[in-house]
């Protein structure tokens, strides 16, 4: 079991969020310590993904605060710290790039405008694309991989910063069972490290073993906190293609570190 | 090729190079984030700009750069708080400088013909003093372009994930609108602001046939850019052709050979001999 720390790495007290004037997130509160690997369920529209872009600041609180490593988020500056895997299906754009250059974007993080790149930051790009096992692949354009190589290339740019904490925004989505294997195994070494993790997901999947405590969204709010992924007729009601393992009750108990449950 | 003995097509031959390496530097950026387009809206803002410095008697090119400049904050503000009708205030503004600057020209006693040589260019007259400007802006752009390199390939490929690496996003996408603004002043010498854009899009359009990667995509554009307007040059004086509108013929020949080698190539790929 972790232990509790004073300060969490993510702190999200009350948070609302309200996206084109429509509630999206109701005062959900989550806290993250150090080396926790914490997962984020809920049915598609549940309020997962706001909650995590809320968390790193790309979607702006109605009310509430988030703070990371202690730091409230509008005066939060140590950006190397995070990396980050935004939900998306492509790590293609409008001009050809290797993976390489994709995975070396991962390194301005927290640094000036005029810093240089130097050997560290090449050395970095290589352990992050092992990691994944995409280094053969670093001279390639990630346009012409496959959907799950990309997602690995993206999963190797939040590495590359190192950070201490990684905020993986559905990591498995479109991802073949090859690559699952090389981001399970890299996420094992990370958590390894100390790294705390939170991962959007659909189903824990060959994460589980991993995984100290999940929290399920409903309708934008928190609906369970548990040790393991719940087995509620309440959540599979709202999520079909969320198929818990029968293990572990539905309880509003939270650990240590979780959240406060009004269910 | 005895004219190349001639002080104005030496004088246009360095502005041919100058503004072949720096307009496929800045159009790799727009072509990246699928705003290819931006440099049209830039072309026709700065006419407003052209025009008030004939009104003013000022030096055209010198207005051109503060309107464009002006613009291209605008269009990036417009774009970032990105409302539903963003497309239809990037039109008024487009449409805007347009007939801003006949409008303007229109006031001028007397009427300007020279107005002409903005809109299609004419590299053949560029005279030192315009070559000095050409020579500090297209400077300016080389350096924000290849310097800023792996700050705005990021802020491009990824605005989101910049946003959360601490970059400060909003600095770097003005930096880049400015930049294509400065360039769209620089290039409308050479090409005229109608075809500006050509310039900065299609060498970047060609190269990517033939490249993987992003820098090496800049630096083929780069090349195609200066082989182009140089050659645009050297064969127009001989046939006796507008300079601009070759370059841009030889551009998208260019991309049609590229687009060829491409498709033979990938074809060979799939079909191994």
């Amino acid at each position: 079991m972790t232990e509790l720390l004073p300060e969490p790495v993510v702190d999200v007290r009350n948070a609302s969020v309200a996206l084109g004037g429509r509630g999206v997130l109701h005062d959900v509160s989550l806290r993250l310590g150090t080396g926790e690997v914490v997962t984020l369920l809920g049915a598609n529209g549940s309020g997962k993904s706001t909650l995590v872009r809320a968390m790193v600041g790309l979607a702006p609180l109605t009310g509430g605060t988030v703070s990371l490593f202690g730091t409230p988020l509008p005066r939060f500056r140590e950006w190397n710290r995070l990396g980050y895997l935004p939900q998306r299906i492509t790590a293609a754009s409008g001009v050809p790039a290797t993976v390489r250059e994709v995975v070396a974007a991962g390194r301005l993080s927290g640094r000036g405008l005029l810093a240089r790149f130097g050997p560290t930051d090449h050395a970095a790009v290589d352990d992050a694309l092992d990691l994944v096992g995409m280094r053969e692949h670093a001279g390639q354009g990630v346009g012409r991989l496959s959907g799950g190589q990309q997602q690995r290339v993206l999963i190797a740019r939040a590495l590359a910063g190192r950070p201490d904490l990684l905020v993986l925004d559905e990591p498995m989505s479109g991802v073949d069972q090859e690559s699952q294997e090389a981001f399970a195994a890299a996420l094992q070494r990370m958590v390894a490290e100390g790294t705390s993790v939170l991962l959007v997901l659909h189903e824990p999947g060959q994460l589980a073993p991993m995984i100290d405590r999940s929290v399920v969204l409903g309708e934008g709010r928190v609906v369970y906190v548990g040790t393991s992924p719940p087995a509620s007729d309440a959540h599979r009601d709202a999520d079909h293609d969320f198929l818990p393992p029968p293990t572990g009750g539905f309880g509003l108990s939270s650990s240590p570190l979780g959240a406060p449950v009004r269910p | 090729m005895s004219y190349l003995a001639l002080p104005f097509i030496q004088k246009a031959l360095i502005a041919a190079v100058l503004v072949g390496l720096a307009a496929p530097a800045v159009g790799t950026y727009l072509v990246q984030r699928r705003l290819a387009l931006m440099g049209d809206g830039l072309g026709h803002v700065a006419l407003t700009g052209v025009a008030l410095g004939f009104l003013l008697g000022t030096s055209p090119v010198l207005t051109a750069v503060i309107v464009a400049a002006l613009g291209a904050v605008a269009i990036e503000l417009v774009r970032a708080h990105g409302k539903a009708s963003g497309d239809v205030a990037l039109a008024m503004l487009f449409y805007g400088g347009i007939a801003g600057g006949v409008l303007l020209i229109s006031l001028e006693p007397g009427g300007n013909t020279n107005l002409l040589t903005y809109l299609f260019g004419s590299i053949l007259t560029v005279d030192t003093q315009d070559l000095v400007t050409i020579g500090v802006l297209a400077a300016a752009v080389l350096v924000v372009a290849v310097g800023l390199r792996r700050q705005l390939f990021s802020v491009c490929q990824d605005e989101e994930f910049a946003r959360v690496s601490g970059l400060p996003v909003q600095l770097l996408n003005i930096i880049l609108a400015v930049t294509a603004a400065l360039t769209v002043t620089v290039a409308m010498r050479v090409v005229g602001l109608l075809l500006v854009s050509a310039l900065l899009v299609v060498p970047v359009a060609a190269a990517q046939q033939l490249t993987r990667g992003f820098a090496a995509t800049m630096a083929t554009a780069m090349g195609i850019g200066v082989l182009v307007a140089v050659g645009g040059v050297l064969v127009s004086y001989p046939l006796d052709v507008g300079p601009g509108s070759l370059i841009v013929v030889l551009a998208i020949a260019v991309f049609g050979v590229t687009s060829l080698v491409s498709a033979v190539l990938t074809r060979r790929v799939r079909q191994p001999a």
